[in-house]
């Protein structure tokens, strides 16, 4: 093809250029936020320093500031994942031993696009070419609980030490939970059906994909991901915000500081029928962090809201029988108890 | 000569949004299609799938997860 018959929209010049322009003006945007929402505030009818002024100062940066962080990581991310695909991570797994199977599926599970809408076939599938049950268990824990997009905007918003130890223990909880399960031998109590699938994988072409089609592939997933979850982030920045301005830290640090044993469990079990986009949790995170609250009480708080949803369950049960999601949320709420303890103990 | 075309999908709102690309596409070129919905998880995972939704045309999976692109949709209803 010669280049006069590329359009522009599809020259990765022009694409490369946008980027570069768009980022510059990204960073510069960035920077003025924070004295635009002193600026802000500070005209509104509101007491300087009082709780209310607080809150509003919390709400009228963060919002724009999550929102930009967002897109930036949805977008970086929607790169990547244009690399991994549901059927070339089944290849991989298929005919792995647990063990080593495991760690491959956790660590495939942080990339490869998932949404709840399509765990079925994903999980048939899986099963049906040959992934042994526990591997598929260790790749649909970390799916939704290692979520890129959180990961991402933790590392922006709280920092790196506290994002990488949320990486590494729920790669840890997906893949200990995944062969547990494994260990167990539970392939009886999937549904009937399931077992009796015996489907040859389908051998898609292998799709030629360009720069220009993962710039566009990143760009999609900013529509689709922002467009969707813009309200989310707003009633977490808006709970966030109250939290920042009204809660006395005091009462927090009883409640959720790390010498309250019993907040770790409370905050698993208020957190199993909470259900919210991982990127709308994550100000709620920042804004109890700040306040005093323990690390692995608001860990354990955010995993279990993530990972452990009533929607979820609700579609699984055409697959797995009700003793089988029973020991999966037993498991993975036992993992997510032991990180929430152990990184009290760590960092208290 | 009529092609027959199966959207695989449990019913998401790209699911929809596939079978209206489909359509779509195939009354630009002309061509005549029977589009029909599999929404049944055990039929789906017969033609071995993974993600949804999946294209199928004339018994033959061309397309599995997320929204095709025109492009390539072009492609497959010509050939």
């Amino acid at each position: 093809m010669t280049s006069h018959t590329v359009p522009l929209k599809r020259s990765p010049g022009i694409w490369l250029g946008g980027i570069v322009i768009a980022v510059a003006a990204w960073f510069a945007l960035y920077r003025q936020l924070q004295p635009f929402s002193r600026w802000a505030v500070a005209h509104m009818p509101v007491a300087p320093g009082g709780a209310l002024a607080s809150s509003i100062e919390f709400f009228v940066y963060d919002t724009p500031k999550v929102l930009m962080l967002l897109t930036i990581v949805v977008f970086a991310m929607g790169v990547v994942r244009s690399f991994f695909s549901p059927e070339r991570t089944r290849a991989i797994l298929a005919g792995r031993r647990e063990g080593l199977g495991n760690v491959a599926a956790a660590g495939l599970g942080i990339f490869t696009p998932f949404c709840s809408c399509s765990a079925v076939p994903l999980f048939v599938g899986f099963v049906s070419a040959g992934v042994p049950l526990g591997v598929t268990f260790s790749f649909l824990i970390a799916a939704p609980m290692i979520n890129e997009v959180a990961l991402g905007l933790l590392f922006a918003l709280v920092g790196w030490r506290v994002a990488l130890t949320y990486l590494a223990f729920g790669l840890t909880i997906a893949i200990v939970s995944g062969w547990i399960i494994g260990r167990l031998h539970l392939e009886g109590w999937l549904q009937p059906w399931v077992r009796n699938i015996r489907a040859s994988a389908v051998e898609l072409q292998p799709e030629d994909m360009n720069w220009v089609d993962r710039f566009e592939a990143g760009w999609e997933a900013v529509k689709e991901i922002v467009g969707k979850v813009w309200y989310w982030i707003i009633a977490g920045i808006a709970v966030g915000a109250f939290i920042h301005g009204y809660v006395p830290a005091a009462l927090l640090a009883r409640i959720m500081g790390a010498d309250a044993w019993w907040s770790v469990p409370a905050a698993v079990l208020v957190g199993i029928p909470m259900y919210s986009n991982a990127a709308g949790i994550i100000p709620v995170v920042e804004a109890l962090l700040g306040k005093g609250a323990a690390l692995g009480t608001v860990l354990a708080f955010m995993m279990s809201v993530i990972a452990l949803s009533f929607p979820e369950m609700i579609i699984l049960r055409k697959v797995l029988s009700v003793k089988l999601i029973a020991v999966f949320i037993a498991v993975v709420a036992s993992g997510i108890l032991a990180v929430g303890f152990l990184f009290n103990l760590l960092f208290s | 000569m009529m092609k027959d075309i199966k959207i695989l999908g449990p019913g998401c709102a790209r699911c929809k949004t596939t079978e209206e690309m489909v359509k779509a596409e195939a009354a630009k070129l002309g061509i005549d299609v029977t589009v029909e919905k599999i929404t049944d998880y055990e039929a789906i995972a017969q033609f071995g799938i993974v993600s949804t939704p999946g294209i199928v045309i004339d018994g033959k999976v061309v397309h599995a997860g997320g929204l095709p692109k025109a492009d390539d949709l072009h492609r497959w209803l010509r050939t």
